[in-house]
């Protein structure tokens, strides 16, 4: 694999006096899907946070698909376009139709006239497997189409990298394949993926890599046959047998 | 009884002609001062929300200025205060165009927009954070996702409030008559200097009054049902 998409070096972020990120330093090459976990308070999402500046950071550099993105006078709106994100949370348009929600961005920050914004939006509904749900509102779709809404409306600015921020924790059981399966498309599609999730059986099947984190440290990086079978950690085996035995 | 009121003084002689004039200049005064109004109350309202500092405490300084000094005030500063500072050609052309009812425009209008920014702050508020970011995300500027996400969804939350707010606006419009603008209770009280009538004369302006703000409230209804996001919880009929 050539340059790597995503590079931390040295990353140190403080919310006040808390320390979240100590000397985070990872790579991410292009192509890879590499999973993120940790118990909560970890700094997980705040690192993936970082990589679409939604965080700032106080010392270190952050290098996304070659363009130092921690230096002042950044172009952010380039960046996200770059960099499509999922939320836990969905937080689709409330006033928009799924259709809409896929198109608005295309449309604006893109300029693209409605029809072809629409031609586009309409094939990534039949991509996350929902394009009888075009026309619905968000508040009648269930969580799962919402999300699946939520990745199509984050694809269609065709980023190269995607951040997904939890996006199964908020929904029920039998919904959580559904966006799982989306997710593992984009995988075998090639996508650069970074996951934060505690579906360990997702980044078992599709993960290249586990990033576990503690304490805001990455304290082990590893394939997850490794990782899983035998990680390094104490602190890694610990949660392990906790989120694994349930 | 019947001859204790006398209703015809009010479309005898020029009464009638009075009150229709009355009830223009009111709703002519109240609807330039309300886009006023809704202009600042907008701009304000997100301003106190946006993560720039200064332009915060700028419309935070706007607000509590302009709120916490009585409508009275207002009339009598827009009227006797400002035209004075003003450059002698735009002072002409003010006095000769009704000066006190541009005055009555700025004084309702901005004063209101300090009080409407309050109702639209509060709209923006109950919006979590993360659907600013869920926006900003896609590679809209802030300022696209306020004006394409977040306020359009703020502003369906506030209909009623903002309806009240309106509703307020017009019956404080009655405050420039204090200035002499020829609006609706100017009227009626001219009518009452005439007819010596003023049971009658109140009665007619109370009840255009009323006609008025039942007519606005229930066009805002209308509109808040038509624009109600859909799976909140459902307006009342």
């Amino acid at each position: 694999m050539a340059e790597p998409a995503i590079v931390f070096r040295e990353v140190h972020k403080w919310f006040g006096a808390l320390h979240v990120l100590r000397d985070v330093s990872l790579s991410v090459a292009s192509g890879e899907v590499i999973v993120v976990c940790g118990p909560s308070g970890s700094g997980k999402s705040t690192l993936i946070r970082c990589v679409n500046a939604l965080e700032k950071v106080q010392q270190g550099e952050i290098v996304v698909l070659g363009e130092p993105i921690t230096r002042p006078g950044v172009d952010l709106s380039r960046l996200r376009t770059r960099v499509g994100m999922v939320f836990q949370s969905f937080n689709l348009f409330p006033h928009m139709t799924a259709l809409r929600n896929v198109m608005l961005a295309p449309m604006k920050v893109r300029g693209l006239r409605a029809a072809e914004a629409e031609e586009i939006a309409r094939a990534l509904l039949a991509r996350v497997r929902i394009p009888e749900k075009a026309e619905h509102y968000p508040a009648s779709l269930s969580g799962g189409q919402q999300q699946r809404v939520a990745i199509a409306r984050a694809l269609a600015m065709q980023p190269r990298i995607m951040l997904f921020d939890e996006p199964t924790s908020a929904l029920d059981p039998e919904m959580i394949n559904e966006v799982l399966e989306v997710m593992t498309d984009l995988a075998r599609d090639g996508m650069t993926m970074m996951v934060v999730t505690h579906e360990m059986g997702f980044a078992r099947r599709v993960a290249h890599r586990v990033a576990f984190m503690d304490e805001g440290r990455v304290v082990e990086e590893a394939p997850p046959q490794e990782f899983f079978a035998a990680a390094r950690s104490e602190r890694a085996r610990e949660f392990l047998s906790k989120i694994l035995s349930h | 009884m019947n001859d204790q009121f006398e209703w015809s003084v009010l479309w005898s002689g020029q009464s009638g002609q009075w009150l229709l004039s009355g009830l223009l200049t009111t709703l002519r005064l109240s609807a330039l001062a309300w886009v006023l109004a809704a202009i600042l109350g907008v701009a304000a309202g997100a301003l106190r929300t946006a993560p720039v500092r200064p332009l915060r405490i700028l419309a935070t300084a706007y607000v509590e200025f302009f709120r916490n000094v009585p409508l009275l005030v207002w009339m009598f500063f827009w009227y006797f205060g400002v035209p004075p500072l003003l450059p002698r050609p735009a002072q002409d052309w003010l006095f000769a165009h009704g000066a006190e009812f541009w005055a009555a425009v700025c004084a309702l209008g901005v004063y209101h927009g300090a009080r409407m920014s309050e109702v639209i702050r509060s709209g923006i508020r109950a919006i979590p954070r993360t659907q600013l970011e869920a926006a900003v995300a896609t590679g809209l500027t802030t300022l696209q996702a306020y004006r394409l996400v977040i306020l359009p969804i703020a502003l369906r939350l506030i209909v009623p409030p903002a309806t009240s707010e309106s509703l307020n606006l017009l019956k404080n419009s009655s405050v420039a008559l204090t200035i002499s603008v020829a609006e609706l209770t100017f009227q009626t009280r001219q009518i009452e200097t005439y007819t010596a009538r003023a049971i009658e004369a109140l009665t007619a302006g109370t009840l255009i009054y009323l006609g008025l703000c039942v007519s606005i409230a229930t066009v805002m209804g209308w509109v808040e049902r038509r624009v109600a996001i859909p799976g909140l919880i459902a307006p009342g009929r």
